[in-house]
């Protein structure tokens, strides 16, 4: 059942995966990992003291404390940080001044031109499990200036080398859920929790959820297999990006995202199948309204 | 994996133990295990578990439990080496490993400040602190350690509250290879990246209390 399950979604994944890992963002192509990455965005020190410096570190402060300071936005566990590393700085780890060049863009995601504020709204409506600050909200202004701030100097509508996350290919022989799972226990569990559930202090966490109720949804980029095994290669474990090999990137995205997680909010009537024919069907590598070991996927977390 | 003879000892220790009665944390604490050797914890780690600063005697007080066993563990099994802790551990038994260890976790902790990535940072130190040197692949410290430095689990003590000397010694001793019973090889990566420059700042910078209160 399993292999048979994983050949068809690999299928599914080489006839329909474009080279572009942020698939959202599916007439731009994501550099190659090999072009090295040379943007540097500004430094500290260079930030006005003004109102324009105010506002950037206001920008700043949500970017990396989103949960505690816009929680009327966040309905999980997530901090827009805990997806762009290093304050959105960090190149194969979607930062900001990879992105925000690159709005006005045509998402296939939503089948229009998006501003980048509806870029970052996506953000807070899918990954962070939220309500979207609206387009002129103060809090969505100082998150684009801050972008803004970190694009200095950066060329418009280039895609840069570094920007998104690079695409991992998929394995020749498939991902497995068993060694994904030993993976996760002697790589990630050690932060995210046995059962992926991340850790707090004083009722807030430090580490994030990776799935359950606190975790991305799955309208989420992340919940695809091929997207979250371009993060973790690049990125994870913290502070050691690329100790994982491409298979095991591979096995341990397809563990984490055969768990459940809050609903695709864009659920279609009710209905998981009608919402994956919809939304899932053609994004890449998932397992959205498929069964795995006879269980049912996408049926949300309840809330 | 500890060595065979180890383990008997410490398996016969436990049973002689056992049968008397089982071991009390408190007294290993102020006053040592049933084996003359096992010296009492207060002597260098203070009549609080709060440690002596001037000594580079780490605080004890209200760390978790797991983390002061596999500290102990590690000693006994060479794992963690430290000429004084290891005989030390080495003749405590396991039941008394076990007390202490929980014992020492419910000491209470010293207040720590609510010190957490949110302001951008300028001072080098402090970006070290907070956000890490992604050049290096270093993270912050406290992005695995907490708000403050104060702890997140068992894996990730704090650092509030340790002397500085304390936690420049463990980084060294990561940096030289000396010290390598970090769970993943997680600390020996980040210490490695750092200059004995950093080592020390950042060392100082969590041993002193206002620095680690939250930034207006």
């Amino acid at each position: 059942m399993k292999p048979l399950l994983t050949a068809v979604l690999l299928a599914a994944g080489s006839v329909h995966a474009s080279p572009v890992t942020m698939e959202d963002q599916s007439q731009l192509k994501v550099p190659n990992a090999q072009a090295q990455p040379r943007f540097v965005p500004p430094a500290e020190g260079e930030l006005p003291d003004n109102a324009f410096g105010k506002r950037v570190r206001e920008g700043h402060a949500l970017f990396v404390d989103t949960r505690r300071l816009m929680p009327e936005a966040v309905g999980n566990g997530m901090n827009c940080s805990n997806c762009h590393l290093d304050q959105g700085r960090m190149a194969h780890s979607a930062p900001l001044w990879g992105a925000y060049p690159m709005y006005p863009a045509y998402r296939k995601k939503n089948d229009k031109v998006n501003t980048y504020a509806e870029r970052i709204q996506g953000c807070f409506q899918f990954s962070m499990n939220g309500k979207p600050p609206a387009a002129d909200s103060p809090e969505m202004t100082a998150l684009s200036v801050y972008s803004y701030w970190l694009s200095t100097k950066a060329p418009t509508g280039v895609p840069l080398a570094g920007r998104g996350y690079p695409e991992v290919a998929p394995p020749a022989g498939g991902y497995d859920f068993k060694r994904g799972q030993q993976v996760y226990l002697e790589q990630c569990a050690i932060c995210h929790g046995k059962k992926g559930e991340g850790q707090k202090v004083a009722g807030e966490y430090v580490m994030p959820p990776l799935w359950g109720r606190d975790a991305y949804n799955w309208g989420a980029g992340m919940h695809r297999i091929n997207t979250a095994a371009s993060f973790i290669k690049y990125n994870m474990p913290l502070g050691r990006p690329g100790s994982l090999s491409d298979q095991q990137a591979w096995d341990v995205a397809a563990w984490i995202n055969r768990h459940e997680r809050p609903q695709d909010p864009r659920l279609v009537e009710g209905s998981i199948e009608k919402t994956r024919l919809k939304f899932h069907a053609n994004d890449g590598v998932n397992l959205y309204g498929q069964k795995v070991e006879g269980v049912l996927i996408g049926q949300g977390t309840g809330r | 994996m500890r060595p065979f003879s180890v383990m008997v000892i410490g398996g016969l220790m436990s049973l002689a133990w056992a049968s008397a009665h089982a071991a009390d944390g408190q007294k290993v604490f102020t006053q040592g295990g049933a084996d003359p050797a096992a010296l009492a914890c207060i002597g260098c780690h203070g009549a609080d578990g709060n440690g002596i600063g001037a000594a580079g005697f780490p605080r004890l007080a209200g760390l978790p439990a797991p983390y002061l066993s596999k500290q102990l563990r590690d000693w006994r099994n060479g794992t963690r080496q430290q000429a004084v802790m290891a005989p030390l551990a080495k003749a405590l038994s396991e039941d008394e490993i076990t007390a202490v260890s929980a014992y020492l976790a419910s000491l209470p902790a010293p207040a720590t400040g609510d010190l957490r990535r949110q302001p951008i940072a300028n001072d080098p130190t402090l970006r070290l602190a907070l956000y890490g040197d992604w050049n290096r692949h270093v993270p912050g410290c406290i992005q695995c350690h907490g708000p403050g430095g104060s702890g997140v689990g068992e894996h990730f003590p704090p650092l509030s509250g340790q002397p500085a000397a304390y936690l420049a010694a463990q980084l060294n001793a990561w940096r030289d290879g000396t010290r390598s019973n970090d769970p993943n090889q997680l600390m020996v990566g980040v210490a490695k990246a750092m200059t004995p420059d950093e080592i020390t700042a950042v060392s100082a910078f969590f041993a002193l209390p206002a620095n680690l209160e939250a930034k207006p």
